[in-house]
């Protein structure tokens, strides 16, 4: 009963206290509110968020967490942030629907709330921060292909299965940006169902289909790593170049072995990084949250608000031997 | 002659043969000695597990399980890898098939010791033995920069032109065809399958066959796992999915009949080859992903309707004994 007293009692001091934000505090604090704890992937954004804060000047972060990845265990955690009066929470939400009631409570209660990586439902926060957008990562795929292609070449692309959604609408994309890469033909599109032996299999195919093959562009996580193999099998090192979406993690050996030049994904430090600078914006500089807004990040540029007022971070982060090392251990 | 050469085998071999010249018209890279090389080598994990299941549906069971089996074993031995890099092979190896014969073992108990139908034992320990990857992994995957070299590096060994993994299968093929043809437990599990009730009065403990099958099964989904997880150097929960309905369908290609007691070893091997030259074939045909299952599931089919005619006057061979005037009858 004391424990629930000494919280109505505190959430009444944060209400009593929202009329005068961040003059009463020297701190503007803002809650970095990730999935679980423990998770190299989060940890990264938490450093993201340090750095962010570290430019900031007068900002502390609070990288919070419940231990396994439940909306139970964030609800709790959130209901301890609002007692703990921050001033902004960031989320990556373990359900879409089930957090947005604690937060609302805490909208009501003054504080920002905006959801990054794992989104909530438009009711229960101000904004959305995706990591990148389809349009971006269809750009993206091909010009991995292409950069290292400079007189053009042959590629083809190795998709999980012909239902996935997520891979379709990359490849789509990647088609509409195709003129923009002049030289570089789609000799085929194959899929490996997500399954490393199908893939290895379709991809050591296209390598017999297409001898002058020059890139294999697999934007899914098995599929890359099973070309990457297969290239390795077939002593097609430094001819056929591996690329597409991966993990750092799992893309180690092939950035090694030399069958990968380079891959992307999202950069964990830089949403960290972003969606602290947006609830600083939100929170301190009264930006308003409205479709069409271009909200400032620091060094990522600006956020463009969509009808959801949600919004793309940036290209896939390219990872290669430059930085494989720092990333492999994280995610 | 027809007591040399089998009936059944003689056509599945001709369905091949027909079957790379099609290929070999569309694709003509295909049937160089390099590339069926290949083939069989990417083929080796199907037979070895088809030879294993081949036993098991003999004595009128079937194993469900091979392929979590397979999974689990590989994830294992892939983070005992990642913990003690400097285990040698051969210890690994061991340990897979240990493992694996664990729990292949499981699902012979159950068989044996509780009557329940091996397809609801298998079914619960498929998932069960998935679901155990996911616990022992945290759903995590063990990457190749993770594995030792010499760990990804033995299925690949060549050894007198051909890559060591297929030198596995050729030794697991021989070894079942001296097993089954020479030795007692061989002759048994045919007996088992063929009539479990005269197999009793010839002094066979029926459970105690099928128990044993399992345990072989398991042993050798156990080193296919070691093996898988080396070959395509990545472990993960979902790694040979769906892969057991494969195995299943190289027996029955092969000739090894579902009510039991029918099939040979070289059936399983060429139902397996037959499955593994369209699964490599489809890739290079430059057929529609689209049509790609409908016609492995039509060459399946097909398969087996010629089984089903080739096999119906035979009838149930229970001693070795009783096959021989049959055949020279024909």
């Amino acid at each position: 009963m004391s424990v629930l007293k000494r919280l109505v009692t505190s959430v009444a001091l944060a209400g009593a206290m929202l009329g005068t934000p961040a003059l009463a505090q020297d701190d503007v604090r803002i809650a970095l509110v990730v999935k679980a704890l423990g998770i190299g992937f989060f940890e990264a954004a938490a450093e993201g968020a340090e750095e962010a804060a570290a430019e900031l000047g007068n900002v502390e972060i609070i990288y919070t967490g419940p231990t396994d990845t439940t909306a139970e265990g964030q609800i709790e955690v959130i209901n301890a942030l609002i007692a703990q009066q921050v001033d902004a929470i960031a989320i990556s939400a373990n359900d879409t629907d089930a957090l947005v009631p604690a937060l609302k409570r805490a909208m009501q209660r003054g504080i920002t709330v905006i959801s990054w990586d794992s989104g909530v439902a438009p009711e229960g926060r101000q904004l959305h921060l995706n990591p990148s957008s389809n349009s971006l990562i269809g750009n993206m795929i091909i010009k991995l292909a292409a950069d290292h292609l400079p007189e053009g070449g042959d590629v083809a692309v190795l998709s999980a299965t012909t239902t996935s959604t997520n891979q379709n609408i990359w490849i789509e994309e990647m088609n509409k940006v195709m003129g923009n890469y002049p030289g570089i033909n789609v000799v085929s599109t194959v899929y490996g169902d997500d399954l490393a032996d199908k893939s290895y299999r379709e991809a050591t195919g296209l390598m017999q289909s297409f001898p002058d093959l020059d890139a294999i562009i697999a934007p899914t996580s098995v599929g890359i790593v099973a070309a990457a193999q297969a290239v390795v099998d077939a002593g097609k090192v430094g001819e056929v170049n591996v690329t597409g979406l991966g993990l750092p993690s799992e893309m180690a050996g092939a950035i090694e072995s030399g069958a990968s030049q380079s891959f992307a994904i999202w950069n964990p430090i830089d949403l960290g990084y972003s969606a602290t600078m947006l609830a600083y914006e939100l929170s301190q500089n009264g930006v308003e949250v409205a479709p069409g807004a271009e909200i400032p990040m620091g060094r990522m540029g600006a956020l463009t608000l969509d009808e959801n007022n949600e919004g793309a971070m940036a290209d896939p982060f390219v990872y290669d031997a430059s930085n494989i090392d720092q990333f492999k251990s994280i995610f | 002659m027809t007591r040399l050469i089998p009936v059944r085998e003689t056509i599945l071999a001709a369905a091949i043969l027909v079957l790379m010249i099609l290929i070999a018209w569309r694709f003509p890279g295909f049937v160089a000695p390099s590339n069926l090389a290949n083939v069989f080598n990417d083929t080796a994990p199907l037979i070895i597990l088809a030879l294993g299941q081949m036993v098991v549906i003999l004595t009128r069971c079937i194993d469900l399980s091979v392929a979590a089996n397979l999974a689990l074993t590989g994830m294992a031995v892939a983070m005992i890898n990642v913990a003690m890099p400097g285990l040698p092979i051969p210890v690994i190896i061991a340990i897979a098939i240990g493992l694996g014969a664990v729990m292949g073992a499981i699902n012979g108990l159950l068989v044996w010791k509780l009557a329940i139908p091996p397809i609801v034992v298998t079914l619960g320990t498929m998932t069960i033995y998935r679901g155990m990857i996911f616990l022992i992994s945290d759903g995590k995957w063990v990457n190749s920069h993770e594995m030792s070299p010499a760990f990804t590096a033995f299925p690949r060994a060549e050894f007198l032109g051909l890559p060591v993994l297929s030198w596995i299968a050729i030794a697991c093929v021989i070894g079942f065809a001296v097993m089954m043809s020479r030795t007692p437990l061989g002759r048994s599990v045919f007996a088992v399958g063929g009539n479990p009730h005269a197999a009793v009065y010839t002094g066979i403990n029926v459970g105690k066959t099928q128990f044993l099958a399992f345990v072989i099964s398991g042993a050798l989904a156990g080193l296919t796992g070691y093996l898988w997880v080396s070959r395509f150097a990545v472990a993960y929960v979902d790694i040979a999915g769906g892969f057991e309905l494969e195995v299943v369908a190289a027996c029955v290609i092969g000739g090894i009949s579902i009510a039991g007691g029918i099939g040979s070893v070289g059936g399983a091997v060429l139902g397996a080859i037959f499955l593994g030259v369209v699964k490599n074939a489809l890739p290079v045909v430059n057929i529609s992903p689209f049509w790609q299952l409908a016609i492995s599931g039509s060459a399946i089919l097909i398969a087996v309707a010629f089984n089903a005619r080739g096999g119906r006057t035979k009838g149930r061979i229970i001693l070795k004994s009783a096959e021989k005037p049959l055949e020279a009858a024909e």
